[in-house]
């Protein structure tokens, strides 16, 4: 019977190092959910006379995608929002976090544009208020405009039909 | 060897002190509380690093807004605030006590105690255990001085 005390305590060590091996350590949770989208006023990447402001979706739910022309994993969860914007799902809008203008606009006409706006964020503040650490990040966005996920690394279509579109089906019953 | 040792000495002389930039204070206690908080703050690209530590942009981009925060007069606590209200406790070395964090900050209390009794209970199976030996092996010795003093002859 002795010879299980130690088997114990091994077993609970096993556990909780399993747990913290699934965990992934990237994705921490957003203090921000529950909160209103930072007020930002930034110009259009496609067309720099526009503003978008948080007012620009007032009332409607969508996504906010933190994008870069220098970011790698956004390569990878490009195809999924053009077929995301093919499919009139959501409006997905998009913050262009610390990049070159021109970068951007080659970026949007080389890969096709499944933003219906994209601000263009050139030092990254709106980027810190909305706690951005790690492009690309999504948010859904409620029609009060408050942030009610956040997803971090790139959107697959495994989050896509598992979290995200769920919760924005039900956003969309909110009045 | 001797080359080697060398080449070590060199990489050693070569490896960057500090990754922050250098900052100009009016105050030399405005420096002070920057340079303990950026030391105090965790970077959140790379995770092992403070703020003072890493080459991280957004390290970089948030030690410039914590510089203006203390330069502008606010508080180490405003400071931190403006870090939290975004990023979460995470951005924290030394996590607040509150319902979330209580068992980080009681568990090794829990765990103390937990020992404690373990190692309470161990000691006083111990000392029965004792008692019971030495009652057995003195048993006899006890008759025999009893029969002893009954009858000395």
């Amino acid at each position: 019977m002795r010879f299980l005390i130690p088997l114990g305590v091994f077993l609970v060590m096993v556990i909780f190092l399993a747990i913290g091996l699934s965990l992934d350590p990237r994705n921490i949770p957003s203090p921000l959910i529950g909160k209103p989208t930072p007020t930002f006023h930034l110009a259009e990447v496609s067309e720099p006379s526009k503003t978008l402001t948080p007012e620009s979706f007032r009332g409607r739910v969508i996504l906010l995608n933190v994008w870069a022309s220098w970011c790698v994993s956004c390569r990878q969860e490009h195809p999924v929002l053009l077929d995301l914007a093919k499919r009139r799902a959501v409006p997905i809008f998009g913050l262009n976090y610390k990049d070159q203008s021109a970068a951007a606009k080659d970026w949007l006409s080389k890969f096709g544009n499944p933003y219906e706006a994209s601000g263009f964020d050139q030092d990254g503040r709106v980027g810190i208020d909305l706690g951005v650490y790690g492009v690309p990040e999504t948010f859904v966005i409620d029609k009060k405009g408050l942030i009610r996920m956040k997803h971090t690394g790139p959107v697959t279509p495994q989050a896509l039909e598992k979290e995200i579109l769920p919760l924005v089906l039900r956003l969309n019953q909110e009045p | 060897m001797k080359t080697l040792i060398l080449l070590l000495l060199a990489l050693a002389g070569s490896s960057p002190l500090f990754a922050t930039e250098i900052r100009e204070f009016a105050d030399p206690d405005k420096a002070a509380r920057y340079e303990r908080l950026i030391g105090e703050l965790r970077c959140l690209v790379c995770q092992n690093q403070s703020l003072a530590d890493s080459d991280a942009d957004l390290a970089r981009d948030l030690r410039n807004e914590v510089y203006e925060i203390i330069e502008t007069g606010q508080s180490e606590e405003e400071a931190i605030r403006f870090l939290t209200d975004r990023y979460g406790d995470f951005v924290l070395y030394r996590p607040p006590i509150k319902p979330m964090t209580l068992l980080l900050w009681g568990g090794p209390l829990l765990i103390l105690l937990f020992a404690g009794v373990i190692g309470w209970r161990y000691a006083a199976q111990r000392k029965l255990e004792a008692i019971r030996t030495f009652s057995e092996a003195d048993r006899d010795k006890l008759e025999r001085l009893k029969k002893h003093l009954d009858d000395p002859h």
